[in-house]
């Protein structure tokens, strides 16, 4: 393996996320096959949509951290059994391109207990600029700079770095997008920073919505959540996810389940997390949130505790975003394929 | 002259203070020609990276009135109708009331993102002091989402998206009266949301002789309406249409809780002026129309004003054309016929039924020319001509 994998490396890079400088990946690149998200038009009846689920029980080591080797291992593991590589940078390869600009959407809004985790953006940044993706064209982006820096992410604004800041830094679009019930203004992270959207929501229940997963990762980069929130957020997630400047970009999700939730959502309640010490990865993010709460329901039922459905809160959006007029992937359990890695 | 609803042709980005109030206030206005526009809000724009605004923000963060807490940090709030259950960390509907640590709170108390001076009719408030010019002011937010609102990029936004000033009650009382102003205007974006702001500004004002005004769609609960909107000293509020399935899908509201809340104002005596605008194709129907005038009739009393207003295309249904003048003229010779006494039509420059006349004798009473009142000959609250009571408050 490259030089990039060794420990002094890694961790240079995992502090260029919370406080020092990052030097420039190197990297050969070569011929790309750049997997295609999944559309309306290419969800065929006929494909499984993938979805990997990535565990490590040891990935905390014996304390309460996540350990960044492990981590970058599991990315990896995750990778290969989504695109059938034997080796990760293959994998990625098959996703980017250099030239890219790479923007990765994490989600901060429950604070450090149950936010997207450092160390898993740590790994995917690492293996992106061996995939040769420059730094400078790395962002790493929530709505909000202060919830980042609460979730554990340093601010960085440089042009030679993997940069990291909230939407708050540079604003929304000024005219709507629009689709279906959802009209818009759009974070212009999104829509002037990266022609690469990867997803990296976490896995946990919505006290509104059922879940909040991949689909619904997506209010974070909208000027008015808020007005999508009646009805169990549906249609309002799905149309979401129709957008034209989402769905054009969108080409990979990898949900970090390192810590998970099952009751309590949307805010951190640690009395109803667990430390699922996972990653769900898929190309199909309908699939993946599908799968996601499928983990959830049935935390819950270890639990004593009722459905989502009994709740009066099962999440309707999923089936939504997989309808006729969405296509946006599928939640039929017959054409999702659980790789267990 | 600008508009009430021409807010998007306004000066954007942040200013400062002096800068803000010098363009909501600079003049050029003679009576009724309202004063040219401030800084308004828009969804933020490129914005340098900035330090954190948290000492700056935390002046506008007031608890809120009108909630109710429950468990595990959880809170319902009670001041609309869609009665929001908000975790921790979460907003509510409207986007300007959180919930941190299981406590309410609002964000946007003296958080102004547009002032100007209008002329009262602008409202549209015709039976209300004529020929007067009101502070009129906003925050951001709204507990609805009407597709066709021309202020949205102030009322669908969250306070932190929009350019704002920090105006206390009693800087709003001063400037209505350095303008001499004799009201305040809640208006713009929805008021409802901005609750505990306008009573603390009513308060203000009355203290120092200014009266309070309020433009709403009145989607609000009972009891906030009462505490509220009872400091109020007139109401507009805007009814979107005489049906459910409207307000569910073009609005995203309900319409009960709006005639309710029309029916209380009218027993607490608050003078009330309504206004219907009018979409083509969707809110348009003879039956409506009828419905609506028949409704008013029965539970609000023949003297309401009712105002059939032109639709101009906006936010999200800007493949509606123009209402035609036909369909207001339609509608309101429907109301007419049902026996309402004032029924007008709004953003129709020069058409005569922004005028007012007699209900008895026919005489014309009030000539309005756009947004001026340029002839009132009320006296003493009766016709001049066949001494009927004409309802509203004419004069200071």
């Amino acid at each position: 393996m490259s030089a990039a994998h060794n420990g002094s490396r890694r961790d240079f890079l995992r502090r260029s996320l919370t406080g020092a400088a990052l030097l420039c990946a190197g990297g050969a690149t070569d011929t790309l096959a750049v997997v295609q998200p999944v559309t309306a038009e290419s969800g065929a009846a006929s494909a499984k949509s993938r979805v990997v689920v990535a565990r490590d029980e040891l990935l905390r080591g014996s304390g309460a951290t996540v350990d960044s080797h492990r981590m970058l291992a599991l990315v990896d593991r995750a990778m290969q059994a989504l695109c059938g590589c034997g080796d990760p940078l293959a994998a990625w390869r098959k996703l980017v391109r250099p030239g890219d600009t790479v923007s990765l959407k994490v989600n901060t809004l429950g604070g450090r207990g149950i936010s997207t985790n450092v160390q898993l953006v740590t790994a995917i940044c690492e293996r992106l600029q061996e995939a040769g993706i420059k730094p400078g064209e790395i962002v790493i982006w929530d709505r909000d700079s202060e919830e980042l820096e609460r979730a554990g992410y340093r601010i960085e604004t440089g042009n030679n770095r993997v940069r990291c800041f909230g939407t708050d830094r540079v604003g929304y679009e000024q005219e709507l997008s629009a689709w279906g019930n959802v009209g818009s203004c759009l974070s212009k992270i999104l829509t002037q920073y990266g022609n690469v959207l990867i997803n990296v929501p976490v896995l946990k229940d919505h006290d509104g919505a059922g879940v909040t997963i991949a689909l619904k990762n997506m209010y974070g980069i909208i000027h008015n959540p808020n007005k999508y929130h009646p009805n169990g957020c549906n249609p309002y997630v799905a149309d979401l996810n129709m957008l034209p400047e989402i769905r054009s970009r969108m080409r990979l999700t990898i949900c970090d389940a390192t810590t998970a939730m099952y009751e309590g959502g949307p805010g951190y309640k640690p009395e109803h997390s667990w430390n699922a010490n996972a990653l769900l990865v898929s190309t199909d993010p309908v699939a993946l949130d599908h799968t996601g709460w499928q983990m959830i329901e049935r935390k819950r039922a270890e639990k004593g505790l009722k459905t989502l459905k009994a709740e009066e809160r099962e999440p309707s959006y999923i089936a939504t975003a997989a309808d006729g007029e969405h296509r946006i992937g599928t939640n039929d359990p017959k054409k999702i394929s659980i790789v267990e890695v | 002259m600008f508009c009430e609803l021409d807010l998007q042709n306004a000066v954007r980005g942040p200013l400062d203070r002096r800068s803000f109030l010098k363009c909501a206030l600079a003049s050029g206005a003679a009576l009724g020609g309202g004063a040219a526009l401030a800084s308004v809000a828009q969804p933020a724009a490129a914005m340098p990276a900035a330090a954190s605004e948290s000492e700056d923000d935390a002046r506008y963060v007031v608890e809120a009135k009108f909630y109710q807490k429950l468990a595990n940090r959880k809170i319902k709030c009670k001041l609309c109708p869609r009665e929001c259950s908000v975790g921790d960390k979460e907003r509510g509907y409207c986007g300007v009331r959180e919930n941190r640590g299981g406590t309410y709170y609002t964000l946007v108390h003296s958080r102004v993102c547009a002032a100007h001076v209008d002329p009262v009719e602008k409202k549209p408030l015709f039976h209300y002091l004529p020929g007067t010019i009101a502070f009129s002011i906003a925050t951001a937010g709204c507990n609805v989402n009407c597709k066709f609102c021309q202020n949205w990029d102030i009322s669908q936004s969250r306070p932190e998206q929009v350019p704002s000033h920090y105006m206390p009650p009693k800087s709003v009382a001063e400037m209505a009266k350095q303008y001499d102003c004799p009201t305040i205007a809640y208006t713009y974006s929805e008021p409802v949301v901005f609750a505990e702001f306008i009573m603390d500004t009513a308060d203000a004002g009355h203290a120092a002789g200014v009266r309070s005004i309020v433009v709403s769609n009145g989607f609000i609960q009972q009891d906030a309406l009462k505490e509220a909107y009872g400091r109020m000293d007139a109401v507009k509020i805007d009814l979107k249409s005489f049906s459910e399935s409207y307000y569910s899908k073009v609005v995203t509201g309900q319409l009960k809780p709006v005639l309710d809340s029309l029916v209380t104002l009218r027993k607490m005596g608050k003078w009330t002026e309504i206004v219907y605008l009018v979409l083509p194709t969707l809110n348009d129907s003879d039956a409506e129309f009828r419905g609506l005038a028949q409704w008013i009739k029965a539970n609000l009393g023949a003297d309401v004003p009712l105002h059939f207003t032109q639709f101009h295309p906006a936010y999200l249904l800007k493949n509606l054309p123009i209402t035609p003048v036909e369909t207001l003229e339609r509608a309101k010779a429907i109301a007419d016929a049902e026996g309402l006494h004032f029924v007008y039509i709004g953003n129709v420059p020069g058409h005569p039924a922004q005028n007012t006349y007699c209900p008895k004798c026919r005489k014309m009473l009030v000539e309005r020319v756009g947004f001026t009142a340029s002839e009132m000959l009320i006296k003493n609250g009766k016709c001049p001509f066949c001494q009927q009571p004409i309802p509203g408050v004419w004069h200071v």
